[in-house]
């Protein structure tokens, strides 16, 4: 091909001192990424490196009885082949206390692998090959041949929902809750709905493939991995491998996507980690798509009676929410799918209720807006039906019901715009030019068709530990153990940083990805943005303590910090919070219950009104997006051309979650037959028109710098708003996903 | 077996390896040009994506022995102004679709530039480079990050 | 995958005595379907004849009219020749819907009529598949089978060809030229694929030891108003629900004077609806006679739990394109 010559770019308009806050940044990493430069967990080079293939199981429950791998131990280049009967022993997975220590919660499963004859699930891996070549590896894999006792398998999930059993729930979610009397006041209520919505299981495939190096020097653990909890996943390794927790040492500087799918730690590190041992060479363990769908937890599915009752001018007098979903019986995840009927609107009788079955499947795990993505689309989709039963406009009667506490615990709210936001919103999107009875809207062979609905998503923040130095060159560096799975965090972080040391945007360097760091909090349930500022910001503010001492001694003051460092001949100037002590860490946990306690004053959350477009094909029911709007109520933007894309791709995620994706589990057997790309289809560009999101940019004066974690509320309503916008195209309603055009016909 | 000899990025490579070795991961195992990425080995998602001869293939479906004296660019051989446009339009978040997306655009605007139509394309020869074309065209690259709208914004900008 | 060798072949004639002594070997050409299948260890040739640098990458014009494409061509390559955008446009819109800009830079003539089905079951080495192994069963009967066939289904295999070419060619009328160290076969397209029945294993008339050197398309005055429609789960890159592959042509009296019709995504080899054809020529164009015409080609359908919709999309997508030729007619 011919090179094309460098074209001088615009310098990137210089940020001033003291104003990096609130300005569209480009990402800092986005040179090494759209170079190649950038490493991910995979392509790390050790030059006795091995690479590793696991074997699974396929069958769902049973025993292994026989394992024979003489054939793959044949082929040239293998190395070792492990099965539970030759695998390094290594420690059960331990219960804990998640307050204490985040590090037991990270298990993906509580299997032993390899280390057990005991199946839980089809997909399970049962064995690993390790080679010196992939090539290798992967030709050997398939000839391990297994002879099983197979049990009676519970996979089948519609023929298993009469097993399911109230959910206990746990400290930040009850399983179930209550307020007056709800079937009551359903039953004699002047109009009514009264629902049944399902939703398929569903997979992140994130593009990056799960994948892990494990490196060994005599007791020391270097790992790298596809993890967005380094600090717990490397505690978890610890604790597995018998070792002190000083010396696992777990990488993550870039992370090819995660949304949740990388947070609990699944049998290939662990393996890989085991198979390092054994070989006593580096092991490269980079999981095949395949690979990754059955042995990496995904979103279960669910099944959910929805009931609203209302009076004739619209005010909710009974809302109604059963769900059911499902867990493995080796682990897994209550998907709190009844958070926003809880968190939303005003009704007088409230029931919420979760369900759980256990089957015989990958315990399911996280995925972007756990409980909020499913329980959304269920309570967005039924005021969205009950609006026509009471030919009322479907954003007029969310405005009805907006309660002025929180209607479940009755806190205030620390914010709330949500009539702002579909004001603006409404606005913007032309709302008002919608004809609202269904099929009146046309464009060729196209039927048009309008819809909207409530985004939300509640607010977290964990504690971190942050260390931040001041040189006397003007350079600052911050350390923390956070995450980069595609948010910006170092841009935002480093941003931040600098305005809080009235220093230069492009002076603060920043190091995360690594559980050598102080440890900074998993990336999860968007808090990782405010959980981490909380800690910039008190380190920066000491730092800033230090150097104006430090400059009314060497008068200085009113100089640039770096300044007042060279008139004192000091090199540098650290401050931090937080240590890895024993009593640091005992201080840290102090810090995160005071700050879950502070925070549990208010109902705190993200919101927003989602707009859209979409139109049917009146002969063949496709159904495509033509237009979007998400108008958010976040807090205060720190970076508004990433905050953008964190936006934006949840809402595409939404729209695959609407129109295409589902996880498809054989009810006859347990295996996940949508194992690969081709058969797990995600949304491509041309499912996506151009997506308009906008906020109102309040900041929530509970939060530090008004900061509202926003990675997760752009999925939560995009389902329902495309659903309802369908009904409004085509008179149906659809209250299975995903919208398939088989439904729409 | 016989060494292969590859032509990456103007320079020649040998490797050492069997014939059923992907030119994949000839460039991430045996080279080390790890910036090619690999996210299904299946054709299914477009991260492995290069060039041949100007030609943008999947190269997890590409034999390597195929591809002896053929001209291979990877991303650690693209200087083009699709990159920098690529970081100011954010098309981009957590970056391991990203080479591909890059090598697929060049591939994408030299067809496109060379008559080539595509399924968007209603006249006998494409016309303009339509935000329909572009979305269409780079529906082999799969972003799960969702950064649809900055990458076609990129594109668009240094196709005009 | 499986060891195997390698050649690299140059001379049509070398390639051909080479095959013909090594029952194991199997030709490459762009490898799109053969390498991933051989990664998922459903194929394991011994041998592979690189044959992508054989000199059949021509795309010649007939002098009756009609064109003549080498079997090495790309997807690519052939789509965006003005030829065929010209006199066979849907040939060419068949193709570009199908797959992804880099797979059809890849992807040769020849490969793309013999690749495999994408039935999730045949791809999965853990489950029952008739044409895998024959005799295992068929775990799609019960299964998944949204992308499985309603038409030319057996017992034993519902398995649907996916190309989306070879629907457009099988409305041309396309002949498949294929040589052996015994000589050259000329089979018409829509004879080339076999239906499953029992040996659903044996997919078409290719003998092992035979290359497709050529496809040619004969002249067709009506295919230059033609239309390719495919209806699938997403946008782009995907397998066809239904493709319906139409051209028309109306005689002075405003009747159907010819019609091509084919279906893709529903059968188990390109699916020529020659009774529906039959139905409409000489008929008014309306949405009655398109309706009656796609429901007798669809009265043989056998549904699946999971693909009886494909019954009435079929019927629709018929429907909807023979209206769109007819407006397009009438509007020029
Ligand atoms: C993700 C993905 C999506 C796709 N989507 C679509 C789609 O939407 N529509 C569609 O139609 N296709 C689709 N395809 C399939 C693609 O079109 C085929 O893989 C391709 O056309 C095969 O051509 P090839 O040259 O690569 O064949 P190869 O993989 O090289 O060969 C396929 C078979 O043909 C044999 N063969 C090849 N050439 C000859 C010859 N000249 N003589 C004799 N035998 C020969 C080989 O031995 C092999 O058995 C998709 C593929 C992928 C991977
Ligand atoms: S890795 Fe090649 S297309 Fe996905
Ligand atoms: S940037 Fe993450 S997949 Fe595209």
């Amino acid at each position: 091909m011919t090179t094309h010559a460098k074209t001088p770019v615009d310098p990137a308009p210089s940020v001033p001192v003291g104003g990096a806050v609130g300005r569209p940044v480009d990402r800092r990493d986005g040179h090494a990424k759209v170079t190649g430069a950038a490493r991910f967990s995979a392509e790390h080079h050790y030059p006795d490196l091995t690479y590793a293939t696991m074997v699974h199981a396929t069958i769902a429950r049973g025993t292994i009885t026989a394992i024979d791998t003489a054939a793959a131990v044949a082929v040239p280049g293998v190395v070792a082949v492990l099965t539970h009967l030759n695998a390094p022993r290594i420690r059960p997975v331990r219960k804990g206390n998640i307050v204490r220590d985040l590090g037991p919660s990270v298990s993906g499963t509580e299997v032993n692998y390899l280390n057990t004859d005991q199946v839980f699930w089809d997909g399970q891996p049962i064995a690993v090959v390790v080679a010196q070549t992939s090539v290798a590896a992967n030709e050997a894999a398939p000839l391990v041949t297994v002879t099983y006792r197979e049990q009676q398998a519970r996979v089948d999930f519609a023929a298993e929902q009469h097993n399911a059993t109230p959910a206990k729930g746990d400290l930040t979610f009850a399983g179930t809750k209550k307020k007056g009397d709800a079937e009551a006041a359903l039953a004699t209520a002047q109009v009514s709905v009264d629902l049944r919505y399902t939703t398929p299981g569903l997979q992140h495939n994130t593009i990056e493939p799960h994948a892990t190096i494990a490196v060994w020097s005599g007791d020391h653990l270097t790992v790298h991995d596809t993890t967005q909890s380094t600090d717990a996943s490397h505690k978890y390794l610890a604790w597995r491998f018998g070792v002190p927790a000083a010396q696992v040492r777990v990488r993550a500087e870039f992370v090819g996507g995660a949304f949740g799918g990388k947070f609990a730690v699944w049998p290939g590190t662990v393996i890989a980690a085991m198979a390092a041992k054994a070989v006593g060479r580096p092991v490269r363990l980079a999981l095949s798509r395949k690979a990754v769908s059955r042995a990496a937890g995904g979103r279960t599915a669910s099944t959910n009676r929805i009931a609203l009752g209302a009076t004739r001018d619209g005010r909710l007098t009974a809302l109604i929410q059963d769900s059911i979903t499902h867990v493995g019986s080796v682990g897994g995840l209550l998907e709190a799918t009844s958070s926003p009927a809880r968190h939303l609107y005003g009704a007088k009788n409230m029931l919420t209720r979760q369900n759980l079955v256990e089957m015989d499947l990958l315990p399911n795990t996280w995925l972007r807006a756990p409980g909020e993505a499913i329980g959304s689309f269920v309570l967005e989709s039924a005021m969205d039906e009950l609006a026509y039963e009471l030919a009322m406009d479907p954003i007029d009667l969310r405005m009805r019901n907006e309660p002025a506490t929180d209607p479940t615990s009755g806190k205030k709210f620390s914010q709330r715009m949500l009539r702002e936001a579909f004001e603006a919103g409404a606005e913007r999107f032309g709302w008002a030019d919608r004809n609202p009875s269904p099929r009146s809207m046309r464009d060729g062979e196209w039927l048009v068709g309008m819809g909207a609905a409530t985004a939300y998503h509640p607010v977290l923040r964990l504690v971190a530990d942050v260390k931040v130095r001041l040189s006397n060159d003007g350079t600052a560096l911050v350390q923390c153990g956070f995450h980069e799975m595609g948010m910006a965090a170092a841009t935002v972080q480093a941003q931040i940083a600098a305005d809080a040391l009235g220093i230069a945007y492009e002076k603060v360097r920043v190091e995360y990805g690594d559980s050598d760091l102080p440890p900074g909090p998993m990336a999860g349930n968007s808090n990782q943005t405010a959980t981490v500022a909380t800690s910039v910001l008190a380190a920066c503010a000491e730092l800033t303590r230090k150097v104006t001492a430090l400059a009314r001694k060497t008068g200085t003051t009113g100089q640039e910090p770096a300044a007042t460092l060279r008139a004192a001949h000091t090199p540098f100037l650290e401050a931090s919070v937080g240590s890895t002590s024993r009593l640091g860490s005992l201080r840290s946990q102090g810090r995160f219950l005071a700050t879950f306690l502070k925070d549990q004053r208010w109902s705190k959350a993200a919101r927003g009104a989602q707009f859209c477009e979409v139109r049917v094909n009146a002969d063949t029911g496709e159904l495509r997006i033509s237009r979007w709007l998400g108008m958010f109520d976040v807090g205060h933007i720190i970076n508004p051309k990433t905050a953008a894309s964190q936006l934006r791709g949840s809402i595409v995620m939404g729209i695959g979650m609407a129109m295409s994706e589902q996880t498809l589990v054989d009810p006859r057997n347990g295996r996940t037959m949508s194992a690969g790309l081709d058969s797990y289809y995600l949304p491509v560009h041309a499912d996506i028109p151009p997506i308009d999101v906008a906020w109102l940019n309040e900041p929530d004066k509970s939060m530090p710098l008004g900061i509202i974690g926003l990675g997760e509320v752009g999925m939560t309503g995009v389902a329902a708003a495309i659903a309802n916008a369908v009904y409004h195209a085509t008179g149906r309603r659809i209250r299975d996903l995903p919208i398939s055009l088989d439904k729409t016909l | 077996m016989p060494e292969l000899r590859l032509r990456i990025n103007g320079e020649d490579h040998k490797a050492d390896v069997a014939p059923q070795v992907s030119l994949l991961d000839v460039l991430r195992e045996h080279l080390w040009l790890t910036g090619t990425k690999k996210g299904c080995d299946q054709g299914a998602c477009g991260a492995c994506t290069v060039l041949v001869d100007g030609r943008r293939i999947v190269s997890c479906l590409a034999l390597a022995v195929q591809y002896e004296g053929r001209e291979i660019t990877t991303i650690e051989g693209v200087d083009h102004p699709l990159q920098e446009a690529f970081v100011r339009h954010d098309g981009l978040q957590c970056g391991y679709c990203t080479p591909g997306q890059i090598c697929s655009a060049i591939g994408m605007l030299s067809e496109h530039a060379a008559g080539a139509p595509s399924a968007a394309t209603e006249a006998l020869a494409p016309e303009a480079l339509t935000p329909a074309e572009i979305r269409e065209r780079m529906s082999g690259n799969i972003c799960r990050c969702g950064a649809y709208n900055g990458i076609a914004e990129a594109i668009q900008e240094v196709a005009s | 995958m499986k060891t195997f060798n390698y050649l690299r072949a140059t001379d049509v004639d070398v390639a051909l005595q080479r095959i013909a002594v090594e029952p194991g070997a199997r030709f490459l050409g762009g490898g799109t379907n053969l390498v991933d299948l051989m990664r998922e260890g459903i194929e394991a040739p011994e041998t592979l004849i690189d044959i992508t640098r054989l000199p059949l990458d021509g795309i010649e014009e007939l002098p009756d009219g009609g064109l003549r494409i080498g079997a090495l061509v790309r997807n690519s390559d052939l789509a965006a020749h003005p030829v065929v955008r010209g006199r066979y446009p849907f040939l060419s819109q068949a193709i570009l819907l199908g797959a992804t800009g880099q797979i059809r830079n890849m992807a040769t003539v020849g490969g793309n009529l013999l690749q495999r089905t994408r039935c999730l079951y045949f791809y999965d080495e853990a489950s029952a598949c008739n044409k895998r192994e024959p005799g295992a069963g068929c775990a799609a009967r019960e299964g998944f089978n949204r992308g499985n066939a309603v038409l030319g289904t057996s017992d034993a295999c519902v398995a649907t060809h996916p190309s989306d070419m070879a629907v457009a060619l099988a409305a041309i009328d396309a002949v498949v030229e294929v040589r052996s160290s015994r000589g050259t076969r000329h089979i018409p397209l829509t004879e080339f694929h076999l239906l499953p029945g029992t040996t659903p294993h044996l997919e078409s008339q290719l003998e092992s030891d035979e290359l497709i050197t050529a496809v040619e398309l004969p002249p067709l005055p009506v295919a230059a108003h033609s239309y390719y429609r495919k209806v699938r789960d997403r946008a782009s890159y995907a397998f066809a629900l239904v493709s319906v592959a139409a051209a028309l042509d109306f005689g002075a009296d405003g009747r159907i004077a010819d019609v091509r019709l084919a279906l893709g995504g529903v059968a188990t080899k390109p699916w020529r609806a020659r009774t529906a054809e039959q139905l409409l020529l000489g008929a008014a164009a309306s949405e009655d006679s398109f309706a009656t015409a796609a429901a007798a080609e669809l009265a043989a359908a056998v549904p699946l739990p999971g693909n009886a919709f494909k019954i009435d999309l079929a019927c629709r997508t018929v429907v909807a394109v023979l209206r769109r030729l007819t407006t397009e007619r009438s509007g020029s």
